[in-house]
């Protein structure tokens, strides 16, 4: 019965929590209040682990809520249940695209959207930066690491991987 | 035509390799997605962005669907999807159970210092890459004005953002008109 009942709340915040992870947050606390699976206090230990952890961030704090409730069965059930609404939606609006492809209206809206959506990544990228850099040293590598990416294009994974490794090498 | 178990495979590190929100993964997506496998264009995946900025559910869960369906319609989306989300399914489950107190252990804090500034420069990168696939005309630089303007002084949401740059697709083009 846990199980359904995850589900169904997990399938709820997926369907409502509309841009992105960190907008579940408020979700989850409901949760917390009303069913008790789990305190406030390790929902926030959970946030803090699911930045800083591999993968997106809204499936890491699904998927660590249902693992809290009900272990294993628990996890699989709130990751499934969140991103099911997601799957439906894009599944129906994805065929409408394909088949819309060539209309004028369809495009001028996309092409217009495309800017905005370029401003918004960069208020993203602007709004972590305030809240993760915080020194000097950080500012330094951020712009080293902004010079070298233009300089050199290869993958994002070896800049992360690079970047793990001189955040130890230099206690960052 | 890509397989269904290469498409798991491939969202799997995808998903491996974000830390944070949808926008982390999106300089993964360009590189993976657009540049080594050429699926999509870049003018796609910013489309993919804008729509799953506003339709429910997370980015990254969205981003997928989309990609997965264009290559292989339901069952493409369903592998991209799952593909994306099981390394957090394994490894926070590792994490949940037995190591609750990694995050308090100085390497890999230090590790996640750097990963955190790699992922804003990653970020702030991709977006001047994709500057030209983005902007192409006076409308274009119009929109980005305006938007910008909107989120750094008045916060508006990223949604209420989409839908009114979507409205300004109807709007005509006087210049054009003239000639």
């Amino acid at each position: 019965m846990i199980y359904l009942l995850l589900f169904w709340e997990f399938f709820k915040i997926g369907l409502f929590a509309i841009g992105g992870g960190l907008v579940t947050v408020p979700f989850l606390f409901d949760l917390s209040e009303t069913y008790q699976w789990f305190t406030s206090q390790e929902l926030t230990d959970m946030i803090a682990i699911a930045q800083s952890t591999p993968g997106p961030v809204g499936i890491n704090m699904a998927t660590f809520a249902g693992f809290k409730t009900a272990g294993i069965g628990g996890a699989l059930l709130a990751t499934l249940g969140e991103i099911l609404p997601s799957m439906i939606v894009i599944y129906v609006i994805a065929g409408m695209l394909a088949r819309w492809r060539e209309n004028k209206y369809v495009n001028q809206v996309l092409a217009s959207i495309r800017p905005a959506v370029l401003a918004l990544i960069l208020f993203a990228g602007w709004h972590l930066a305030g809240a993760m850099i915080v020194n000097y040293k950080e500012v330094i590598f951020l712009f080293i690491l902004l010079i070298a990416m233009r300089l050199y294009k290869t993958s994002a994974i070896f800049y992360i991987i690079i970047s793990a490794v001189i955040g130890i090498v230099l206690k960052i | 035509m890509v397989s269904w178990w290469k498409l798991y495979a491939l969202f799997f590190k995808m998903g491996l390799f974000t830390f944070g929100g949808g926008y982390a993964m999106l300089p993964i997506l360009k590189n993976e997605a657009v540049e080594k496998q050429k699926w999509i264009t870049e003018e796609e995946l910013l489309n993919y962005y804008s729509i799953g900025q506003c339709t429910p559910g997370i980015i990254a869960v969205n981003a997928a669907s989309f990609i997965g369906y264009k290559l292989q319609g339901i069952r493409g989306l369903i592998a991209a999807t799952l593909g994306v989300v099981s390394p957090s399914l394994i490894i926070i489950m590792i994490i949940a159970a037995l190591l609750s107190r990694y995050m308090d252990n100085q390497y890999v804090q230090m590790a996640f210092g750097g990963i955190r500034i790699s992922v804003i420069a990653l970020i702030i990168s991709t977006v001047t890459d994709m500057w030209k696939k983005g902007i192409k005309d006076l409308r274009g630089y119009i929109i980005f004005g305006i938007t910008a303007v909107l989120l750094w002084c008045f916060d508006i949401s990223a949604v209420f953002i989409v839908i009114m740059a979507a409205f300004s697709g109807f709007i005509p083009d006087f210049r054009s008109k003239k000639q």
